[in-house]
């Protein structure tokens, strides 16, 4: 049986073969994972960094997700796969949040904030955050 | 140039101008766009993560998000003429009622290629793109030459991608904003009578449905594969 340690100094391509080994259900073929959405893509990156910075193990990851994947079954999400990663970055919030990372009012602060940000970017313009957009 | 390019041209430019405002409009993120910058702002503020090595882990993988949803959609409009004429006529609702695919957001159109006309889409002022069904854009699709050179020499452009059309062929290119993306329905090949949506999808290429390229035939497949 394959011994998983926490992913300190691991490269990224290794840490992520070793997610794929642990966390079957994550969407792939032959090459590796497959995204839908730059997001989700952005969502699994954060992951493996956490991961690679020793947060959690991915067998502790595993855990929370399927959590979340069951809450979400249980509240009548059909599961077909299209919501994996919406599951996914649910679960990576409730970790950061019990690892003491990132508190829920934290992440809301910010996310007010980027709303902000985003408001004042005119279209095709990369939306920054800056100081101002917290205080609005 | 020909007329064909100059009409199509002015298509673009009749577009441009009934859109035009869209471009000026400011920026929106959706909520869970919102929750995945908010939480990588934090961590990075925290000094767990910094966008470069997020960037390098989303480089690797980004080619990988594809253009599946969009291969789907194209060959079941090929073998469902209901479903063709219901994707002509709103998109992102004909889309929408297929199920095993993602959900796209509205203002999606779909440009038919016929032997009178081919589109192409690009957008002029920036990179929007048709993600939920064609997957993250091409390098070449957010390039400034692209941009620029797509509406002055779309037939220059398509040599470029190994396309040649009939003189007859109308060129017709389409401007994308935020809400109104495009996605081109290729011509489907010839030779592919009585194939699956599976092994039709499979001819489906996404410059095809960005309209620099055309769908593969059936004996390109096969040198391909």
């Amino acid at each position: 049986m394959k011994h998983y340690e926490i992913g300190r100094g691991m490269s990224a391509e290794d840490a992520a073969t070793e997610a794929l080994d642990t966390i079957p259900e994550i969407p792939q073929d032959n090459d590796g994972p497959v995204f839908r959405e730059p997001w989700e893509a952005q969502a699994f990156a954060m992951t493996l960094r956490l991961y690679q910075q020793g947060l959690f193990t991915w067998p502790e990851w595993a855990e929370v997700l399927a959590a979340e994947i069951k809450r979400a079954q249980e509240d009548g999400d059909p599961d077909i796969g299209d919501t994996y990663y919406h599951h996914w970055l649910n679960a990576l919030e409730s970790l950061v949040n019990e690892k003491g990372v990132a508190d829920t009012e934290t992440l809301d602060r910010y996310q007010t904030a980027w709303r902000h940000a985003a408001e004042r970017t005119p279209h095709g313009a990369p939306i920054e955050l800056e100081n101002r957009d917290f205080s609005d | 140039m020909s007329i064909n390019e100059e009409r199509g041209q002015n298509d673009l430019t009749e577009h441009s101008h009934n859109h035009s405002h869209e471009h000026g409009e400011m920026s929106e993120l959706s909520d869970t766009e919102l929750r995945v910058r908010s939480l990588e702002t934090v961590l990075a503020e925290k000094g767990y993560v910094d966008s470069a090595a997020l960037d390098a882990i989303v480089e690797a993988y980004e080619t990988r998000i594809g253009p599946q949803n969009g291969q789907r959609v194209i060959a079941r409009a090929w073998v469902d003429l209901d479903f063709r004429s219901k994707l002509l006529e709103d998109a992102s609702t004909a889309v929408n009622t297929m199920g095993n695919v993602s959900p796209v957001g509205s203002h999606l159109i779909a440009v038919e290629n016929t032997p009178k006309r081919h589109n192409m889409v690009v957008c002029t002022l920036c990179s929007c793109y048709p993600w939920e069904v064609l997957g993250l854009p091409p390098t070449w699709y957010k390039s400034a030459p692209y941009r620029s050179r797509a509406v002055l020499e779309p037939r220059a452009v398509l040599a470029e991608f190994g396309v040649t059309l009939p003189d007859q062929t109308e060129v017709r290119v389409w401007d994308s904003t935020a809400e109104t993306r495009y996605i081109v329905l290729p011509m489907r090949p010839a030779g592919t009578e009585g194939w699956s949506e599976e092994q039709l999808a499979a001819l489906v290429t996404r410059n095809s449905m960005i309209g620099t390229g055309l769908a593969q035939r059936p004996d390109e497949k096969t040198e391909g594969s």
